[in-house]
């Protein structure tokens, strides 16, 4: 026999289930319990950079909208920096780069407030295109869902992305990218998630 | 300067498909292309850092963090713990562990929920904390109660406790489910059983522990998380730079 290799084994995942709220949102159940509830300010107020607003859906493959979905975001500041000890460099005070959102109980809608992030070091020198890494569970999720949102008025480092360049079908790449519009003067992102079917969104095994 | 690690890539054939065919609500929220396979970048080998004043020492008592003075939840009181590892067995410290159930009836407190059993008033059903530094946590609370969903005419939700863990970067984050020993539900539920593999199931099953059972008070159960390990930075391979 040869040496065991004793590794462990990773937990399996399980579905979030319809009332993930109770556990990571309980305001929006419909219940206050904790002093403050995480993930609500992703940038902080000290943040440099463009104050930007993201919204969307996520639609499943019968075409209609999610409307018990979490959302997590992850995102460096807009130096490029995530504010963690393994990423060399500050960020403001108060900027974790982190949040969470669900979607609206009625109509499936979910936003965020957040900046811009400004590009990040890649693998092997390169350097990657702004983004927001988004996670997604819902009901009917087993997994949670790892995809990125890039943005459409960053054109050269997106066609230099590496990421983006991974996914072969050229069609594809476009569901990674969030369309900015201007409401009263502020950058809006609209990125609709699409779970399955007709223009599917890009997911990732990270 | 040493540069961290990669993670080791997930095994998806230990953990449920997008699609299993008897949980119905996977149908149409299953991507049907397969997924991009991302080798780890900074991106993924961070993530958010939680600290001790993220939480208060209450959260993690759901038999009072709800209850009004004096007063406490209807059910069986349980301790639940364990210890967040990675697949190297080493503990994941000051890391966020966060807990949401139905109360003993079956009966979640969520404006969605329509179930007839009874909400208790002195029940919240969520709980977070930190692991300590050795990757430990516990949560004091009620065993929750089985319930049923619409899938088949006759389904039943085995007890179960949600979790929420992150380790130390994106690529860890998890959501999974807790169960308890000798639950005849388990084998029923379409949702457990979407796990392949009967031993990745049973790694959900958290144990009798009449060693950290409070003698009459409190009974207790143990729960360990196992998240993703990465690579010794001895052997890594260079994530930027030549
Ligand atoms: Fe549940």
């Amino acid at each position: 026999m040869p040496q065991e290799l004793n590794y462990l084994k990773e937990t399996p995942s399980q579905t979030a289930g319809p009332f993930v709220h109770i556990g990571l949102a309980p305001g929006a159940a419909g219940f206050d319990i904790y002093r403050t509830e995480l993930g609500w300010d992703i940038a902080g107020p000290n943040a440099k950079g463009d104050r930007i607003r993201i919204e969307g859906l996520v639609i499943d493959g019968t075409g209609n909208p999610l409307k018990d979905v979490l959302i997590e975001a992850w995102q460096a500041n807009a130096d490029g920096i995530y504010a963690h000890p393994e990423h060399a460099g500050e960020v403001e005070a108060g900027f974790r780069g982190w949040g969470r959102v669900i979607t609206d109980f009625e109509t499936g809608e979910w936003g965020f407030d957040t900046v811009k992030p400004g590009l990040v070091p890649g693998r092997s020198g390169m350097t990657m295109a702004p983004h927001i890494n988004l996670w997604i569970v819902a009901r009917g999720i087993n997994v949670g869902l790892n995809t990125r949102l890039y943005f459409s008025d960053e054109e050269r480092a997106n066609a230099a992305d590496p990421v983006i360049n991974l996914v072969e079908w050229e069609s594809r790449r476009q569901t990674l990218i969030a369309q900015r519009s201007e409401r009263d003067g502020q950058a809006v992102y609209r990125f609709d998630i699409r779970l399955q079917g007709e223009n599917e969104t890009v997911f990732f095994d990270i | 300067m040493v540069k961290p690690g990669e993670f080791y890539q997930r095994d998806r054939k230990w953990h449920p498909p997008a699609y299993a065919q008897n949980y119905k609500t996977s149908t149409s929220r299953s991507p049907k292309h397969p997924l991009i396979s991302l080798q780890n970048s900074m991106s993924e080998i961070t993530g958010p850092v939680f600290g001790h004043d993220d939480v208060d020492p209450i959260d993690r008592d759901l038999l009072s963090n709800f209850a009004k003075p004096g007063e406490g939840p209807i059910g069986e009181r349980i301790i639940l713990h364990g210890r967040v590892l990675d697949e190297n067995g080493r503990p994941v410290p000051n890391t966020l562990v966060e807990i949401w159930q139905a109360n003993a009836g079956g009966r979640y407190r969520h404006k969605k929920d329509t179930y007839l059993a009874p909400i208790d008033p002195n029940f919240g059903g969520c709980g977070r904390s930190i692991t300590d530094e050795n990757g430990y946590y516990y949560f004091r609370t009620v065993k929750p109660g089985a319930y049923p969903w619409r899938n088949w005419v006759n389904t039943w939700r085995p007890a179960h406790v949600h979790f929420s863990i992150f380790g130390t970067a994106f690529a860890q984050r998890l959501i999974t489910q807790c169960y308890f020993q000798g639950d005849p539900l388990i084998r029923l539920c379409p949702i457990v059983q979407a796990i392949p593999d009967p031993e990745a199931i049973e790694q959900l099953v958290a144990t009798l522990d009449m060693n950290a059972t409070i003698p009459l008070d409190t009974i207790a159960y143990k729960f360990d998380i196992v998240l993703r390990g990465r690579r010794s930075t001895l052997f890594e391979n260079r994530l930027e730079g030549n």
